[in-house]
């Protein structure tokens, strides 16, 4: 069986004016289905291009990307819109929630742009919304939540479309360390439920929650190996 | 994304700043206004100048006796009485594009009733008078040639004349009243027909056959038709060949030799009636034009707000991207913003057109008329406007790399 991300010695360049950036030189990186993997790297290493990669918001200037048995590497953008809406989940630093509009509405978004019925689309945000522990809070816009909470509103409209993959970048980075650890344990919940997590983050406390670190350093994946997780919860 | 979810979308959007959305559509608002409101007003009194000369009558031609120059000095017209009765007959027989002919003498004369007496111009006239002018009566029968030949004294009142004479409401039909120290029998009230053009009261008058004015006014019916001609041409479009047909005929009587100036005048009532028509079309397209240039700035205001929405809002389309919106739908989504802006506007001005018609037509005693084409016209315009003016910051939305977008700050 293949596997569910499989990276082969992808290359990314920028140019900006005359000057060529070499994001990525050639990075190589396999992850299997249920696997929780933190990808660690100081600011300039190349992670949040790899992490673009993996999300499929950008395309590799080289190599080859498979994401669940699909190449995606030179899909136009419309193709990507696709595969990110049903295949993959975002979770952000900063929630990125549509402000004056309600935790369902939030939650139900991905769905709209899959053109499922309202009615679906309102059971399947509440159970998403159940799963993440804001059952209660449904009407709930932002304004009127924390930053934890906001966060879970985020988790569960990244899960609402049951996606393989969910790709976190620096989620805990705008939050305090006990509700960091709270959404360490939901992702942890949810990997144990078969879903993928890549995370992004710099904290290397954060990292000890996943199964498996990837280090990215200058545009090279500088070290891989898998760990004990620490429990979240 | 269905059409319908991403209408909803957008108005979502739109009701998430309402205050702003509002002052956005503004423009709109006014635009559509103006316009609606500028045409009721015009049509209103394009119609009200139509009704006017149809009220003087169809086809009309009025022929005075006198020229412009009598005698090296300005008499003014009717103030020579150079046609004669045997004009009138002429007219009558031999021209075929006229299809009737009546005379009209004038004179301010007291009327009195048993009680009240009122000063009105009595008219001599002949019973084609009354179809010429498409007047009817509003009651009683109007007197017949029978009573022109016979010179009967009896008269039909205008309805002011009843009301000042009689009272409102009153059918002053078989009653006496005196005109000068002669008693007329009232045979007829005409119908009430409002005001002229130049806004005299049409139904401050009475009629008389002109053979008993001639006799009991004038002093007896002499060669001279000292009073003016009203002609009918046969239909519409015969109404300047009636008019050319008429000069040849009274030079021709009145041996006018060649190049010299005609002794009588002849107007054209349709003519004038034009005229007058296109003044008034032309102030409605010149205001409705002003009303069109505001619309197009408020388009231009729409731009501005949209262009504002979607910088403000870059986060949120790179969210929406992330999750799956494609361009295309990004671009609708904004697009369809901007209509409903636009489209809310020109509802918005409608209403508010329509209520400043009514009430400025109330208030000024203006005709209007509501016209419902131009409704359908100016809203579609500013569904267009919102089309135009929202297409580039629709576009520049679905232009936006997510990723860029959604490290916006």
């Amino acid at each position: 069986m293949p596997a569910l991300i499989e990276v082969h010695d992808v290359h990314k360049v920028y140019r900006t004016g005359d000057v060529e950036v070499h994001a990525l030189r050639g990075v190589s990186l396999s992850v299997e289905p249920g696997e929780f993997i933190a990808i660690m790297g100081s600011s300039g290493s190349g992670k949040s291009t790899l992490m673009n990669l993996l999300g499929c918001l950008d395309r590799p200037t080289d190599g080859s990307y498979r994401l669940a048995g699909q190449e995606v590497a030179y899909m136009s953008r419309d193709e990507l819109a696709e595969i990110r809406n049903e295949v993959l989940g975002f979770v952000f630093q900063s929630f990125n929630l549509l402000a004056r509009t309600s935790a369902l509405e939030n939650v139900e978004l991905p769905l709209v742009y899959r053109g499922v019925g309202s009615r679906e689309r309102e059971r399947r945000a509440m159970k998403a919304l159940e799963q993440v522990g804001l059952g209660d809070r449904i009407d709930h816009t932002p304004a009127q939540l924390s930053g934890g909470q906001q966060q879970r509103v985020a988790i569960a409209r990244a899960i609402v479309g049951e996606p393989k993959v969910i790709l976190a970048d620096e989620p805990t980075g705008n939050l305090d360390s006990k509700t960091s650890i709270e959404v360490m344990a939901l992702f942890q919940d949810l990997g144990r439920a078969g879903i993928t997590i890549v995370v992004v983050t710099h904290e290397p406390d954060i990292a000890e929650f996943a199964s498996r670190v990837v280090v990215v350093r200058d545009g090279l994946i500088l070290s891989d190996h898998r760990q004990d997780p620490k429990k979240a919860a | 994304m269905g059409l319908l979810v991403t209408i909803l979308v957008a108005l979502r959007a739109v009701l998430r700043n309402k205050m702003r959305s509002f002052l956005t559509t503004l423009g709109i608002i006014i635009g559509v206004a103006a316009v609606i409101a500028m045409m009721a007003i015009g049509a209103g009194a394009k119609a009200q100048v139509e009704a006017a000369f149809a009220a003087m009558g169809t086809n009309l031609l009025i022929l005075m006796p006198g020229s412009t120059t009598s005698g090296g000095s300005f008499g003014g017209f009717g103030s020579m009485p150079t046609l004669t009765w045997d004009d009138l007959t002429a007219i009558r027989n031999d021209v075929p594009t006229v299809k009737a002919a009546a005379p009209q003498l004038r004179s301010n004369q007291s009327i009195v009733s048993e009680e009240l007496n009122w000063t009105t111009g009595v008219v001599g006239t002949s019973p084609e008078y009354f179809d010429i002018r498409s007047w009817p009566m509003g009651q009683g029968q109007a007197w017949t040639q029978a009573d022109v030949d016979a010179g009967s004294k009896v008269v039909i009142l205008g309805a002011t004349v009843v009301e000042r004479l009689f009272g409102k409401n009153t059918n002053p039909v078989g009653q006496t009243v005196r005109i000068g120290k002669t008693p007329f029998s009232v045979v007829a009230v005409a119908a009430k027909k409002g005001q002229s053009p130049n806004g005299q009261d049409y139904d401050d008058t009475a009629f008389i056959p002109f053979t008993t004015f001639a006799q009991r006014i004038q002093g007896g019916l002499g060669k001279f038709l000292s009073g003016t001609v009203f002609i009918q041409a046969t239909a519409p479009n015969t109404t300047n060949r009636a008019m050319e047909d008429v000069k040849a005929l009274l030079r021709d009587r009145h041996h006018i030799a060649q190049g010299a100036d005609d002794d009588f005048s002849i107007r054209n009532l349709s003519e004038i009636a034009g005229a007058q028509q296109q003044g008034t079309e032309t102030m409605t397209t010149l205001l409705a034009s002003v009303a069109m240039v505001s619309l197009i700035v408020g388009g231009i205001g729409i731009m501005n707000i949209m262009l504002v929405s979607v910088t403000e809002r870059t986060r949120e389309i790179g969210l929406r991207m992330a999750i799956g919106a494609k361009p295309r739908t990004v671009l609708v989504q904004f697009l369809v913003e901007a209509l409903v802006l636009s489209i809310a506007g020109g509802l918005m001005g409608v209403a508010l057109g329509v209520g400043a018609a009514t009430w400025i037509a109330g208030k000024f005693h203006w005709p209007m008329q509501i016209q419902v084409d131009v409704i359908t016209v100016s809203v579609a315009f500013s569904a267009l406007v919102g089309l135009v003016f929202g297409i580039y910051p629709a576009w520049r939305a679905s232009r936006l790399d997510p990723i860029d977008a959604l490290r916006y700050e």
